[in-house]
């Protein structure tokens, strides 16, 4: 039974249709990536999965309940990151996670999470004082106090530098080996490509793709290009027999064959066979980038 | 319950640690008994406070003072602040309740408005020989009065700001009027009449304190007034109350 399950989720604000129509599953233990530009409604469609927005249309369960009929229950069992969420200035890290872990039956350690998530030398510190990308590794550290099943992070990464950026994707991978699932808001795709199992991108409140990262760049972009330099000249049209093979473009002395499925097995069986000896042999694939701007029109904003 | 007992404690240590709200509801009041205690000219009666010294006559005004910081300044503020900046909502995704840091907020401000009568009745009862209120009853029901009246207040202007400068802009002026009519800017004895008429029914209810410190039962109207805008002013801000 899938965890988290939304059905024809709509959601306007006034006359602003902010979610058209969203509809995917989520599977226990799962990463879940949801990609889409700014103002694609990311925030409303997992916000509504949280209960913390009301669905004009549609329906949403998590762990076979009801986001708001049963929002006690689930509180218990759901962390959520929001994407735009202080705490109060003066307000210490070890408090603040030691609040937190108060409200929850099961919680986890505040110390043992405060120093997981690097941030085991700013305990007393007040939140104000703290860098931007201290903030946010506190924001994830809070919606991972209560040992959830399902964590729901909006923008996990936004603001951190590289290194972090790197700890926390170890992090949510440790966390996902204790079986949490969790849906994942991000702008990145490395993050998507090296996180998540499934990805959903949502563009103007609808699902435009929803796919493995791999199986989403092969399916909107299957053409991959093989680029090397003969030794010796070589006809086109040893490759464009090729079933594999879409078209030869020469610039210079390279030879770009460009084409679909195995291309590079195709090519380099040929070359073999031809016994004509390359260089600069590179296979270049599209990547979950390219299939974004393939799918939205836009760039992935940085 | 376990969860409000601990943001409680929190909202305590934090209003503690802004040195600003202890200072300005509890130490300042405090502070200015003092010192006009210590002149020997505020403890001798005088016929125009009513044969009362002008610390008796003015120690209301005292309490007005952390009254007004405390329930439509800090109050307001710390909601509002806290809206805007979504720790409500954030605390709307765990099991505890934003209503819990409300709540947490108001018995904040009650214990502070408590701990500064508790301090200015006793200290101007043992140091400056200030009589204890003559009428507890209509003491304490003229507080409570007032304190809710104040409160309301505060909520409003937090339930209607919608962010954290516009609940300042709105709180500021009541303030300010709240500590005028109070007495405390020019004391009442300077006022014209009409204006001190005007303060008999502003929150807190100076003169109700006064009465009932002093000996006079509380004006039934005095009372009913300040019910009035706490029922009234209560009312509309649970309606408009948002948590974000
Ligand atoms: N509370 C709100 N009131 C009115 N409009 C809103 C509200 N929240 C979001 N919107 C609008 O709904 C649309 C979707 O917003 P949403 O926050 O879900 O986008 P998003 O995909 O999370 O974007 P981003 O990548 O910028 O975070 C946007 O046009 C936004 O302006
Ligand atoms: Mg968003």
């Amino acid at each position: 039974m899938p965890v988290i399950e939304v059905t024809n989720l709509h959601k306007r604000y006034g006359d602003l249709v902010a979610v058209a129509d969203v509809s995917f599953t989520v599977e226990a233990g799962e990463i879940f990536g949801v990609l889409g530009p700014n103002g694609a409604g990311k925030t409303t469609t997992v916000e509504c999965a949280a209960g913390l927005r009301v669905p004009d249309g549609g329906g949403v369960s998590v762990l076979g309940l009801d986001p708001r009929r049963d929002a006690a229950q689930l509180r218990q069992r759901v962390g959520v990151q929001l994407q735009e969420s202080q705490l109060p200035d003066q307000l210490r890290v070890s408090e603040a996670l030691e609040l937190y872990a108060s409200f929850y039956r099961d919680p986890a350690d505040p110390a043992d999470l405060i120093d997981r998530l690097g941030l085991g030398d700013k305990r007393n510190t007040a939140y104000k004082k703290l860098s931007g990308g201290q903030k946010q590794r506190l924001s994830i550290a809070l919606a991972l106090v209560g040992n959830p099943s399902v964590a729901i992070l909006d923008e996990l990464t936004t603001g951190l530098d590289p290194q972090s950026r790197r700890d926390t994707w170890a992090l949510i991978e440790q966390i996902r080996h204790s079986g949490v699932t969790i849906v994942l808001v991000t702008h990145f795709m490395e993050e998507a490509e090296r996180l998540c199992d499934r990805v959903a991108v949502i563009d103007r409140g609808r699902v435009v793709a929803l796919d493995s990262p791999a199986g989403l760049v092969s399916t909107v972009l299957p053409e991959q290009r093989v680029r090397f330099r003969p030794s010796a000249p070589v006809d086109d049209r040893l490759f464009t027999d090729l079933p594999e093979v879409t078209a030869v473009q020469r610039t210079g002395s390279q030879v770009v064959v460009t084409g679909t499925g195995d291309v590079l097995h195709a090519v380099t069986s040929v070359l073999a066979r031809t016994q004509i000896i390359v260089a600069d042999l590179r296979l270049e694939q599209s990547t979950l980038d390219d299939a974004f701007v393939e799918l939205t029109g836009h760039r992935p904003a940085e | 319950m376990h969860a409000f007992g601990q943001i409680l404690k929190i909202e305590t240590r934090l209003f503690l640690r802004d040195f600003g709200s202890p200072l300005t509801t509890v130490a300042l009041p405090l502070a200015l008994l003092l010192v006009f205690g210590l002149i020997p000219a505020g403890r001798q009666p005088e016929a125009q406070f009513g044969d009362l010294s002008f610390i008796q006559y003015f120690a209301p005004s005292l309490l007005v003072i952390t009254l007004a910081m405390s329930a439509v300044n800090i109050l307001p503020t710390v909601l509002a602040t806290y809206r805007e900046r979504g720790v409500l909502r954030r605390l709307a995704t765990t099991p505890a309740s934003p209503a819990a840091l409300l709540a947490a907020q108001l018995v904040l401000s009650l214990a502070t408005i408590l701990v500064s009568a508790v301090l200015l009745i006793g200290v101007g009862r043992l140091a400056f020989d200030v009589p204890l209120p003559r009428r507890p009853l209509g003491f304490t029901l003229a507080l409570v009065l007032g304190t809710a009246a104040l409160l309301a207040l505060g909520l409003l202007v937090a339930a209607v700001a919608r962010t954290a400068k516009s609940a300042q802009a709105l709180a500021v002026p009541l303030f300010m009027a709240v500590m005028f009519f109070g007495g405390v800017y020019v004391p009442r004895f300077l006022l014209p009449d009409f204006l001190v008429r005007i303060g008999d029914y502003t929150p807190p209810g100076v003169q109700a304190l006064l009465d009932a410190w002093t000996g006079t039962s509380p004006h039934p109207l005095h009372l009913g007034i300040m019910a009035v805008v706490a029922v009234a002013a209560g009312a509309t801000a649970a309606k408009l109350f948002r948590w974000e």
